[in-house]
């Protein structure tokens, strides 16, 4: 009965997802997006994930949760896998709990969570109350969210992952901040993840944080790959460079995530969405090629020259 | 928080317009039709403050007791709540305001003889909020399900109280006052940083309600020739 309903779902959301008008070389081009590994253990994942920072905050609305959950169907069905969230995300844990449910809950999901609370002492209750919203029987990764009580949280996590309750491990910060206290984190702490904004004009993390993961062995997740739409805002109408095409990008969004993903020390790109059209235009950029260094500079100078 | 400088409004906003006006569509449709009798309730203070100063002000205090205590719970953590953790603690707040009002009431502690520019005012920005703030939806696209309506919304019932306490005279005024204006001043703020347009409604009204309590403050020091 189960089996049914699930395949039954699946089907129905499948079926949504592809009647969304999307642009015909979009669909041509769409395979499964690359993967690389995390380097504490070489599993491979697909480098294009699925953030939710304000796009799955929905509350108890049904009909935004319905789109939510044909978001991250879409996300399924292209091959994606990392679905990131946090305590912080306002309703983002329960509506993604919704989605898994609707969906039969996804074997190949990576579930990416946070901890996110001053108190030390209220680090595992939090993560155990986030484990229910999903419905999950444990999460692939907890991550220090925005360095807050970072200290005693990573020794609560490391001791979780030596336990089984968590496969991985790392810290978080977003928009530039504390950079300085991440590297000596990145350092010091044998963490297997750290998440940090980086993008085609927000370019700080070149200069050490990328350099020291690769060094170091970490995986790096990068956030805000579009300035939280920003960059996607204001580029809108401009048209887009011929030589786009030779990388096989149909949008700025794909063109500024193929810039992100071609850095090698970036294992995942986590852009977050509420429309199918987009989720399913993210990962088709992760299936194509990417820029080489010389193309990486071009991209930066004339997204920043627009 | 640290590095806290490096914050800007935009950091704390949790959800996408999208989100927030779809929450007035659902409260809306949940509770309709409450709106006919909540503005009734508006009507009735304005016509109390009006032909009754005397003794139909303690009433009206109960009144705006009753809407805020309902706001704060229907709206602010049943709806609210489920988008924006900050709207768990910020409800309370409206709960206090509903027991002061109740205090007023009990110790009939309001009086509504106040006159000239100050009552003019706190006249016109009642009756914007009861009349006009139905209006900001459809005017800006959004159809009239998304309306904000006093009693049922937090900004045109704070916003009829600020005019309300423009009115009134009395010890407890002091104490009535910080939490419609820190409303007004948090809603102002995420409504801006949303993009919303209607972020002004707000911002006039604390604007008018400044204005009006100087006018009234610098009157009563005999710092205006009184003509």
């Amino acid at each position: 009965m189960r089996t049914t309903r699930r395949t039954f779902v699946q089907a129905a959301l499948a079926a949504t997802a592809a009647t969304v008008l999307l642009p015909i070389s979009l669909r041509a081009q769409a395979g499964p997006p690359a993967r690389r590994p995390i380097p504490s253990t070489r599993e491979e994942i697909p480098i294009v994930g699925l953030g939710t920072w304000i796009t799955f905050n929905v509350g108890d609305d049904p009909v935004l949760r319905d789109e939510c959950a044909g978001v991250m169907a879409a996300f399924f069905e292209a091959g994606g896998r990392m679905i990131d969230s946090s305590p912080m995300y306002g309703s983002s844990q329960p509506v993604i709990g919704y989605g898994l449910q609707k969906l039969g809950h996804p074997a190949v999901l990576f579930a990416a969570e946070k901890v996110w609370t001053s108190s030390a002492a209220g680090g595992p209750a939090q993560i155990e109350q986030s484990r229910r919203f999903w419905a999950v029987p444990k999460f692939d990764l907890v991550q220090v969210h925005n360095l807050l009580a970072w200290k005693p949280h990573l020794q609560m996590l490391f001791q979780m992952k030596a336990a089984g309750a968590l496969r991985y491990v790392g810290i978080t910060t977003s928009e530039g901040r504390r950079h300085d206290l991440l590297e000596q984190i990145m350092r010091s702490e044998p963490i297997d993840f750290v998440q940090f904004s980086y993008n085609v004009v927000d370019r700080e993390a070149e200069a050490r944080l990328l350099p020291l993961a690769s060094e170091r062995g970490i995986a790096v997740i990068v956030n805000r790959p579009f300035r939280q739409g920003a960059l996607t805002q204001r580029l809108q109408g401009k048209p887009l460079p011929e030589w786009a095409a030779e990388l096989g990008a149909s949008s700025w969004a794909q063109l500024m995530l193929k810039f992100i993903l071609a850095h090698p020390a970036v294992t995942v790109a986590i852009p977050a969405t509420s429309r199918v059209d987009h989720v399913r235009e993210n990962l088709s950029a992760a299936a194509g090629p990417l820029p080489d260094p010389a193309m990486r500079q071009r991209i930066s100078a004339h997204v920043k020259a627009l | 928080m640290s590095e806290w400088w490096t914050y800007r409004a935009e950091d704390f906003l949790l959800f996408s317009p999208r989100v927030y006006w779809r929450l007035f569509e659902l409260h809306n449709a949940a509770l309709w039709p409450l709106h006919l009798l909540t503005l009734a309730a508006g009507v009735i203070i304005i016509l109390l403050i009006a032909w009754r100063p005397g003794t139909g002000a303690r009433w009206l205090a109960l009144i705006l007791a009753i809407v805020w205590i309902f706001v704060g719970w229907s709206f602010l953590w049943q709806r609210y709540a489920t988008i924006n953790w900050a709207a768990a603690y910020i409800a309370p707040a409206f709960f206090v305001e509903g027991v002061l009002l109740i205090i007023a009431f009990l110790r009939d502690g309001l009086a509504f003889d106040r006159r000239g520019p100050a009552g003019w005012i706190g006249y016109l920005i009642l009756g914007l909020s009861l009349a006009g703030a139905p209006l900001l939806a459809p005017l800006q696209g959004r159809g009239w399900a998304s309306s904000e309506v006093f009693g049922i919304a937090p900004d045109p019932t704070v916003i009829a109280t600020l005019g309300v306490l423009l009115l009134a005279r009395g010890r407890l005024l002091p104490v009535l006052l910080p939490i419609p204006v820190l409303w007004c001043l948090l809603s102002g703020i995420t409504l801006s940083t949303m993009g919303e347009p209607q972020a002004w409604a707000p911002y006039a009204a604390l604007g008018l309600a400044a204005a009006a309590w100087i006018w009234t403050t610098i009157r009563q020091h005999g710092l205006l020739p009184t003509g």
